[in-house]
């Protein structure tokens, strides 16, 4: 009888439990902040995977609307054409790198220059500090998108965090980005919005500095695919958190190889641990 | 320690280098010789899996230092760069950080097997205190080692726990800022805990051949809690717990692997993949969950000093668990009162690392006194007025003929199914 | 219940041989992650290939990029320079090997076999002196270019001809050629 069950199991929920009660934690607001709805990616689970022309639409929208004031600074060029990527091609990432203009130096007279994109370079930044960003955005800063798909999550509830930790859903980020892209509304009559705020169901207080960035019709897809607000949301959702977590695919293509030899190798010391104690009596 | 080595040189290179260094010997008597109790169950694993734990965290941990920047103003982005650019820099992240909790995880089933079967009890007393070491050395590396990746939670979590040491009258700040190396957690400060991170381990190594030598000079406690009285109360450690560790082990690991390849940042906190800013502080500043325990009994407390006070007592009053228990019989299988009061403690830890995790106000605050009160009532009433008053069930003769009553039970309960 | 006998290998043994040999493979995986996270990583093959444009280099002029860390020179040699290389009897030559990347390492070292184009106006090589690794002189203008009009490294006085060869001084090897190649007439990629 196999009694792996026994102690392992015991204390995966111990501590489970434990662990997950605490997670819950981060960015929640208390108040009139809705509940983050679990949205499908196709990037989630075990045998989750991005979906290349998802990604490429969504670099379209980062490139074309949120560029202009988000950062990806750990991202480069070269990135795209890379495996478990956008799926780009080496030249079209010349092209696109080239369309960027990337300042360069000092050069022989210690002046920074421009020039443009190579693959090697990272995402070109639309401000050149913090401080930039914040004076050209009445004082709040867009944050940078490279992880921001995990700098971001959701409270789920009973029992969602619980099936969550079994499934291995961490897509709580990206649920509660494209809730927050979907989540603009004309505020209750009795709110009270600051001025240059808007009104997001989402967002923790409900009022968020960033005016709806996202419109039917944006962004025109290469692809031909329908850019209704729904569609770049989530194209962009599963953009950045490709660009949080590029190795995603490869991750979990290693996880289930791991997975299998170390359940074969625990059967075979099972078996092993038996044959040897069968000598005694035990 | 004091057995006659039964060590026979097989070749003429291991007889030749044993004459010289009597490590072939030592390695032998310890390892593959060693007479082990016959009745250790899983349990008694996680000895093993924690010396793995700790091997990997060193290997993974220099190897990441071949990539890490310790400069507030590179750190994050040299994380970054690990996961992004490093051949297989992201698994190597995540088998460091996956690896810490798993360390603690196996730490605390540890510690708890210890307390179930009263392993710190004579003659094992300096075992269970270098136990303790360890563990508050694993606790110092871990707290040093989240703020190294310098997100938000790194540098709050800092900020917090070292604002602590300002409780201390007359030298608090001065030693707080020492301790920082300037007026705030910043770069300094990142720089040594960086250094410390990396030394501390080898420290908690050399304590942990301490803590395996203070063991093998006792020999291992067991689940009836019953000293070895004959040589078939043992069988030596290889192959016999050598397959047992291992399956464990494995078993281990694939948990570990879960975590590391479909859940990796399940056991971390979303805050910390924000870069540190001194200027705005996180809505919730959490540890580890680890840590949370502690940081429950520290938030219950309303006086700062009192905190700091009663949170270090949490630590210290395991240094003297050997002397608070006074029963005379080992395992909390024969106490069926201890055994009850176990349980309820452990849950009473959870309790406290649920409470670590939530506001301190409210009914939070209220329940986090009654478990931080309960603890200390557990270790300074209950152990010490247990012993005196529980009436404990027969206790085996030997190991020997506890392993036969089991299977004999064991062999009527097949037979009674087969009827 | 099971087989006792210690003689027998049969099923016992078979399984502790697949057991460890599982084991093996386990830890062999485990141990090739440590060892190539110390190969170059992603950000140092990205720039294992540089395109360097020379479209605005005359005839008489150089540029240094770096390439992998080092420095490489790029010139575009005038005809005089092409014929005080060429006329070089290549036997007489401390190093008669063209040290060209691009062609066979058995390669003579004329002055066809070291320039990158079939005009020989091109001469694309690594600028490390191949004595001990000093960077020579002979890129700009005001440098000295030593006795044979190419490039001079000043640290134990190592001379280069005008393809890049090495004629006088401690320096054994000619000036390294990399991999380069013309990708259109304004692009060279190295690498």
């Amino acid at each position: 009888m196999f009694k792996l069950s026994g102690y392992n199991f015991k204390f995966f929920i111990l501590f489970q439990i434990i662990f997950v009660l605490s997670f819950s934690i981060s960015a929640y607001a208390a108040g009139e902040q809705k509940r983050v709805q679990k949205h499908d990616w196709t990037f989630a689970g075990i045998f989750g995977h991005y979906d290349d022309a998802q990604l490429q639409r969504g670099f379209q929208v980062y490139r074309e609307v949120c560029s202009s004031c988000h950062s990806m600074n750990y991202v480069y060029y070269r990135n795209l054409a890379e495996e478990g990527g956008p799926g780009f091609t080496v030249e079209e990432v010349k092209v696109i790198a080239s369309e960027d203009t990337i300042i360069d130096g000092p050069d022989d007279y210690g002046e920074m220059f421009e020039r443009p994109g190579k693959p090697s370079d990272t995402f070109v930044s639309p401000y050149a500090n913090q401080n930039e960003a914040r004076a050209s955005n009445g004082g709040a800063y867009p944050p940078d998108f490279s992880v921001l798909a995990k700098a971001r999550s959701t409270l789920r509830g009973f029992p969602w965090w619980f099936v969550d930790l079994f499934t291995g859903y961490q897509e709580q980020g990206v649920d509660y980005i494209y809730a927050l892209l979907n989540g603009y509304s004309e505020p209750p009559k009795d709110f009270i919005l600051q001025s240059g705020m808007h009104y997001n169901e989402y967002y923790p207080g409900n009022q968020i500095a960033m005016g709806q960035p996202l419109y039917e019709e944006s962004v025109e897809y290469a692809d031909g695919t329908v850019a209704s607000v729904e569609q770049m949301a989530e194209d962009v959702s599963a953009f950045m958190m490709w660009a949080a977590e590029p190795k995603l695919e490869i991750r979990k293509q290693m996880g289930f190889k791991v997975a299998i030899f170390l359940f074969v190798l625990a059967g075979l010391l099972y078996y092993s641990k038996k044959k040897i104690w069968a000598r005694i009596e035990h | 320690m004091s057995k006659e080595s039964t060590y026979i040189p097989k070749s003429g290179f291991s007889k030749w280098f044993d004459q010289r260094l009597p490590l072939p010997r030592m390695l032998h008597d310890n390892i593959n010789a060693f007479p082990t109790p016959r009745n250790l169950n899983y349990w008694y694993t996680f000895g093993g899996i924690l010396t793995f734990c700790l091997v990997t965290q060193i290997v993974t941990g220099i190897v990441l230092a071949m990539h890490y920047t310790a400069d507030a103003g590179l750190a994050f982005a040299s994380v970054e760069h690990i996961m992004r650019n490093v051949n297989y820099g992201w698994l190597i992240r995540y088998i460091h950080a996956v690896g810490a909790s798993m360390f603690f995880l196996a730490v605390y089933v540890h510690i708890f097997r210890g307390l179930y079967y009263g392993s710190y009890k004579a003659p094992r007393e300096i075992l269970w205190i270098l136990g303790v070491v360890i563990y508050l050395l694993m606790v110092i590396t871990a707290f040093m080692g989240y703020v190294l990746p310098w997100g938000q939670m790194s540098f709050w979590g800092a900020t917090v726990i070292t604002n602590l040491f300002s409780v201390i009258p007359v030298v608090g700040t001065t030693i707080t800022e020492w301790l920082w190396g300037g007026f705030a957690v910043d770069n300094a400060t990142l720089k040594r805990f960086f250094s410390l991170h990396y030394l501390m381990p080898f420290m908690i190594f050399g304590v942990v051949i301490l803590h395996i030598w203070s063991l093998h000079v006792t020999g291992n406690n067991n689940p009836v809690g019953v000293s070895v009285k004959e040589k078939q109360d043992t069988v030596p450690f290889a192959p016999y717990y050598t397959v047992k560790d291992a399956f464990s082990l494995v078993c281990f690991l694939i948990l570990f692997a879960w975590f590391i390849f479909f859940n990796p940042n399940i056991l971390g906190h979303t805050d910390n993949y924000i870069m540190a800013d001194p200027l705005v502080t996180p809505a919730h500043i959490v540890p580890e969950w680890y840590l949370l325990p502690f940081y429950a009994i520290l938030r219950a407390i309303p006086s700062k000093l009192g905190g700091v006070l009663v949170m270090g007592a949490a630590i210290a009053i395991l240094f003297i668990l050997p002397w608070l228990d006074t029963s005379k019989v080992r395992s909390a299988t024969f106490r069926p009162l201890y055994k009850q009061f176990y349980w309820i403690f452990v849950v009473n830890c959870i309790a406290l690392g649920y409470l670590g995790s939530q506001n301190p106000e409210g009914l939070f605050l209220v329940a986090s006194r009654i478990c931080t009160a309960y603890y200390f009532i557990h270790f300074l009433l209950v152990l010490p007025i247990l012993g005196l008053v529980e009436k404990p069930k027969p206790i085996p003769e030997s190991i020997t003929k506890a392993v036969l009553e089991k299977m004999e039970i064991r062999n009527m309960k097949e037979k009674s199914a087969e009827a | 219940m099971s087989d006792k006998d210690p003689k027998q290998p049969s099923r016992r043994d078979f399984i502790f041989l697949a057991t460890g040999a599982f084991a093996a493979v386990g830890a062999a995986s485990i141990a090739w992650p440590i060892v190539d996270q110390m190969n170059p990583d992603a950000t140092a093959l990205a720039l294992s290939k540089i395109e360097v444009d020379i479209s605005q280099l005359e005839r008489g002029q150089a540029i240094t990029v770096k390439w992998r860390g080092k420095p490489v020179f790029i010139r575009r040699r005038t005809e005089e320079e092409i014929q005080m290389a060429s006329r070089v009897d290549i036997d007489s030559l401390p190093d008669n090997n063209a040290r060209n990347y691009n062609l066979s390492p058995d390669s003579s070292a004329s002055d066809e076999n070291r320039a990158l184009d079939e005009n020989g106006e091109w001469l694309v090589m690594v600028g490390v002196c191949t004595h001990l690794g000093c960077v020579p002189k002979g890129q700009s203008l005001g440098d000295s270019k030593g006795d044979f009009g190419g490039w001079y490294c000043p640290c134990h006085g190592s001379h280069y001809d005008t393809a890049g060869r090495i004629r006088k001084g401690p320096a054994a090897k000619n000036l390294d050629i990399p991999a380069a190649e013309f990708i259109n007439q304004n692009v060279i990629r190295i690498g």
